[in-house]
């Protein structure tokens, strides 16, 4: 399985995502902005970082990147894509995922670990959880509160699209303490939090993070590559 | 006069009067260049000569002494450059090389906290890309005023936001550094910046410009107005009792992070496909320093064309571009027929190039601007500078200082009175939790972040193959070093040497970033020479090269000097991460072992200075042959898988290193003293560390002690959820993180 980490001018976080690939047993294939080509990978992973250097709003030029042209749409005909951080900002910002992620409550970048509860396992980027499944992994981000009105976090709620929740409470000030959710499909999925910064003890806080990637790569497995 | 102060023009008008001592200059530096050039130099030379020849450039005070710090064929063993290029350069085997550099920031932070400080990281990771290597974490050493005072609330928020701001955006995990509190950086915080980062011995670059006909090439930002004069009237001058605030701020830089990552990436983009012959990086004094360098590092001249550097400002005038001190700039030397090819990667990465020179072979810096020579001038003249031989003389008032021993200050007595002494000192600013700060700073980008704050040292993987990784730490301590600049240099350099250790690293290599007061004040050159010459004994004694450095003169307001801080930051190389130590307590039932030598020492120590704010005595004592003895010992014992962990003491004694390896571990521990309890849980005697032991492995640490001939204590063993001292007192853990960790979100929101 081909699995492709967008490469945007002030990505931080890309080298990072393509080890977890590479640590699910996937292949990792980079992908840059400028190209309009997605190399026929089997699902797209956009990072973190500070993608245009965070100008205007976090992800709003990145989302008029060329690549994007070719990821919106194969996004809407079922390609799985997973944003992390800067990626869950530019998700919203091309529309694929309601809501928006404003600036922390208290002003300040907060990098700190905090525990997740996996409330929706039916998408295939979390399909190897259990259902309330607890995980240790890290956020770090100035503008991670994420945002949306009332009927939309209502719909998100109902249909279950709110993936995964900050057990202890966000420490930015998420709506209803929502750390990612996906959309209608379950196949775009974006979290603040930083899952491939979680797969390994020696250089996070757990491998908890892990269970995001190989639950890709397993679904991979069983449904195999698309004609 | 109407056009243009060109060479012409300042050869028929040698009377013209001339700003040189607002531009920082003395009559005799300013007659000096006029000797040189055999005329009165021109609008833009004097400008460039003025940055050139500042403190902050040429190091005019420090020079004789930096000597000193030249390494012997002993310690230069692993090093593949030494002082004068960009930073030093260090082999740590499988074919890995690492450059490391500390800088201060010190002046700019404290007129704009913010952009000063970013700008503060932004100038040392560009000054190791400039040697080839790829940057892969940052630290930061810090000092302010006293927590609670009211400047220092208006300078740490700013200066931490800066950090958090510069260095998260460029993607470089912040993997350690130092806070500390003290009235004497009231008005003169110090912030210095380390970078690391490491490349292929191959791929080693020189700051030169070589071969005639080559293309000279500035790229990244524009020049535009800020920061002009930054190395000379902000950087090299004393603030006055005003504080300069406001005047001086003009000299402040503005960082553009998002610029300096790609300007990264495509400078190592161009150094893959061999495009550049020759690099440096645009710091202080910008393109005046950059050509002066490149060209007198090289075997010719270099002529530059004004007109053709990009300006964000079209009414800079030459002299405003020599100075300006933009940040996110690089100058490379490109051969002819390469230069499209340099120019390609450019584009990609949307950062502007321009050829705005040539490497000629005249032997001079000639620069052109609308039609006239504004510059012509000998490049080594303006590189090297004037040396100076400043007095020094020992201070007078230290004899009564080192006599007003802490020796009369009364002590803690009994279970009750040693509790509250420590948590006093676990909940004062220096000692409490610094997670305020740290939670702003990224620490695990680009994935290879081991150990970081709180632990002694940062570590960072190198290798993911074979675990090769690099270990860093800084420590300094302006009390010691007033007490005793010779000793107290040690002390720092001792410190750190053994954080690294600590993690399991052997310590190779060393920087240092030199913070004093005025180099006129023959008290503070004193303490200078005494620095700098325990600093060169200390290095030469541990074999190990100071591989380059920074000084950073006039840290006072008025007449009053901060305490001479020498920040000393040390390197280490790991065999194999997956084997590091943390300091906290990670094994329950782990035997705690105390190692080496408890004496009555509490001079310049954190009891002393938060029971009685008293600064006096002499420093605590140094052993570095029992420092390199402890150091090879946690080394064999990481190695070996003996220990469950390994904290250094330092501030605060074995009390405050024993609540810190609970409070990180999570975990409590019950131990016994010997002797004096007062003495036993708060001096600061040097080359001592605490360590836990793996369950089983008792005998195997006690024998490798012995065989290292370090004094090992065991003190009692490791779990539960509290701190006791058996017979003396118990801290339950969440009353120790309460008091540890309330204190600097109660001061800082």
């Amino acid at each position: 399985m081909r699995i492709g980490v967008v490469t945007f001018p002030g990505s931080l976080d890309d080298t990072d995502a393509a080890r977890a690939v590479r640590y699910a047993g996937a292949e990792p294939a980079r992908l840059w902005h400028a190209d309009r080509d997605l190399r026929g990978v089997d699902a797209v992973i956009l990072p973190g970082g500070f993608s245009y250097g965070d100008y205007l709003r976090c992800g709003a030029i990145a989302r008029f990147s060329p690549v994007m042209a070719e990821l919106v749409p194969a996004a809407r005909a079922g390609l799985p894509v997973l944003g992390i951080c800067n990626g869950f900002q530019i998700l919203c910002e091309a529309h694929l995922l309601p809501g928006a992620l404003t600036r922390n409550t208290g002003l300040r970048f907060i990098h700190a670990n905090v525990r997740l509860t996996v409330s929706n396992v039916r998408t295939p980027w979390t399909g190897g959880f259990t259902g309330g499944e607890l995980l240790t992994v890290p956020v770090k981000n100035g503008e991670g509160a994420f945002v949306a009105d009332e009927p939309t976090l209502d719909e998100l709620e109902r249909s279950g699209r709110v993936v995964v929740r900050y057990a202890d409470g966000a420490p930015n000030g998420s709506a209803r303490d929502i750390a990612g959710i996906c959309n209608a499909e379950g196949n775009v999925f974006g979290l603040m939090p930083h899952p491939e910064h979680a797969i390994d003890p020696l250089t996070g806080p757990s491998s908890d993070g892990l269970g995001f990637f190989t639950s890709l790569v397993n679904a991979f497995g069983r449904v195999g590559a698309p004609a | 006069m109407s056009g243009e102060d060109t060479v012409e023009v300042a050869a028929a008008t040698p009377d013209v009067a001339q700003p040189f001592k607002e531009l920082g200059l003395t009559g005799d530096e300013y007659q000096k260049i006029r000797d040189i050039l055999g005329r009165r130099p021109t609008a833009a030379e004097l400008a460039l000569y003025s940055v050139m020849w500042s403190e902050h450039c040429s190091y005019k005070s420090s020079k004789v002494h930096l000597r000193n710090l030249a390494p012997n064929d002993d310690q230069s063993q692993y090093l593949l450059a030494g002082i004068g290029a960009n930073a030093g350069v260090v082999d740590i085997g499988q074919g890995y090389a690492v450059t490391f550099k500390i800088e201060s920031h010190n002046h700019p932070s404290f007129v704009e906290p913010h952009q000063g400080a970013a700008t503060g990281i932004g100038g040392i990771v560009r000054d190791i890309l400039a040697m080839g290597a790829r940057p892969v974490a940052v630290m930061d050493a810090l000092r302010f005023g006293p927590a609670g005072a009211h400047d220092t609330a208006r300078v740490l928020p700013g200066v931490v936001s800066g950090i958090s701001f510069y260095g998260n955006c460029l993607g470089l995990p912040n993997i350690g550094g130092e806070l500390a509190f003290d009235p004497s950086y009231s008005g003169n915080p110090l912030v210095n910046a380390l970078c690391v980062g490491v490349m292929r011995h191959d791929d080693l670059k020189a700051a030169v410009a070589t071969g005639p006909g080559n293309k000279v090439i500035l790229f990244g930002s524009r020049t535009g107005p800020d920061g002009v004069g930054g190395a000379s009237v902000l950087a090299s001058a004393t603030f006055g009792e005003d504080g300069g605030k406001s005047a001086k701020r003009p000299s402040v830089q503005v960082g553009d992070p998002f610029m300096e990552k790609l300007l990264v990436e495509c400078c190592l983009e161009l150094y893959a496909a061999d495009l550049v012959e020759g690099i440096q990086d645009l710091g202080a004094a910008g393109v005046a320093c950059a050509t002066t360098e490149l060209s007198a590092g090289g075997d010719g001249g270099m002529f530059v064309d004004m007109d053709a550097i990009p300006l964000r400002d079209p009414n800079l005038t030459p002299a405003e571009i020599l100075m300006s001190e933009s940040q996110e700039r690089m100058m490379a030397v490109v051969k002819p027929e390469r230069v499209a090819a340099f120019m390609g990667i450019c584009r990609k990465w949307d950062v502007e190039a321009t050829v705005i020179g040539e490497v000629t072979g005249d032997g001079l810096l000639t620069m052109t601007w609308r039609g006239g020579t504004v510059v012509n001038i000998p490049p080594r003249t303006a590189a090297d500078g004037p040396v100076y031989q400043r007095p020094f003389t020992r201070p007078d008032a230290l004899d009564a200082l080192q006599a007003d021993g802490p020796e009369r200050l009364p002590r803690a007595d009994g279970g009750a009175a040693l509790r509250d002494t420590l948590l006093r000192l676990l909940g004062s600013p220096g000692l409490a939790d610094k997670r305020w700060v740290t939670r702003q700073y990224d620490s695990l980008v680009r994935g290879n972040t081991v150990l970081a704050m709180p632990d002694d040292g940062g570590l960072v993987r190198v290798a993911e193959e074979t675990g090769l990784g690099i270990a860093l730490a800084t420590d300094g301590n302006g009390r010691y070093c007033t007490l005793d600049p010779y000793q107290g240099t040690q002390l720092a350099l001792a410190e750190a040497y053994r954080n690294v250790a600590m993690t399991g690293a052997v310590p190779v290599a060393v920087t240092n970033c030199l913070n004093f007061g005025s180099p006129e004040d023959p008290a503070v050159m004193w303490q200078l020479a005494e620095a700098v010459r325990g600093l060169a004994d200390g290095c030469k004694h541990l074999g190990i090269p100071v591989t380059g450095g920074n000084v950073s003169l006039y840290n006072q307001t008025g007449a009053t000097a901060i305490h001479p801080t020498p920040v000393i930051g040390v390197l280490g190389v790991h065999d194999d991460v997956r084997k590091r130590l943390g300091a906290g307590f990670a094994a329950e039932g782990a035997e705690v072992v105390l190692l080496g030598t408890t004496g009555d020492e509490f001079g310049g120590s954190a009891w002393a200075e938060v029971a009685h704010q008293h600064l006096g005595g002499r420093p605590p004592a140094v052993d570095l042959d029992a420092e390199r003895r402890l150091a090879t010992l946690i080394v064999a014992a990481a190695s070996g898988g003996v220990l469950a962990s390994a904290h250094d003491l330092s501030d605060g004694g074995l009390a405050i290193a024993l609540a810190e390896a609970c409070l990180h571990g999570g975990r409590g521990c019950t131990v016994a003293l010997q002797g004096d309890s007062f003495t036993a849980l708060f001096s600061e005697s040097a080359s001592r560390a605490l360590v836990s032991v793996v369950p089983g492995r008792e005998k195997e640490f006690a024998a490798l002690s012995v065989e290292h001939g370090v004094p090992a204590t065991v003190l009692g063993i490791t779990g539960g959820d509290t701190l006791t001292v058996v017979g003396t007192f118990a801290v339950p853990l969440t009353e120790l993180g309460q008091t540890w960790e309330a204190t600097l979100p109660a001061i800082f929101g």
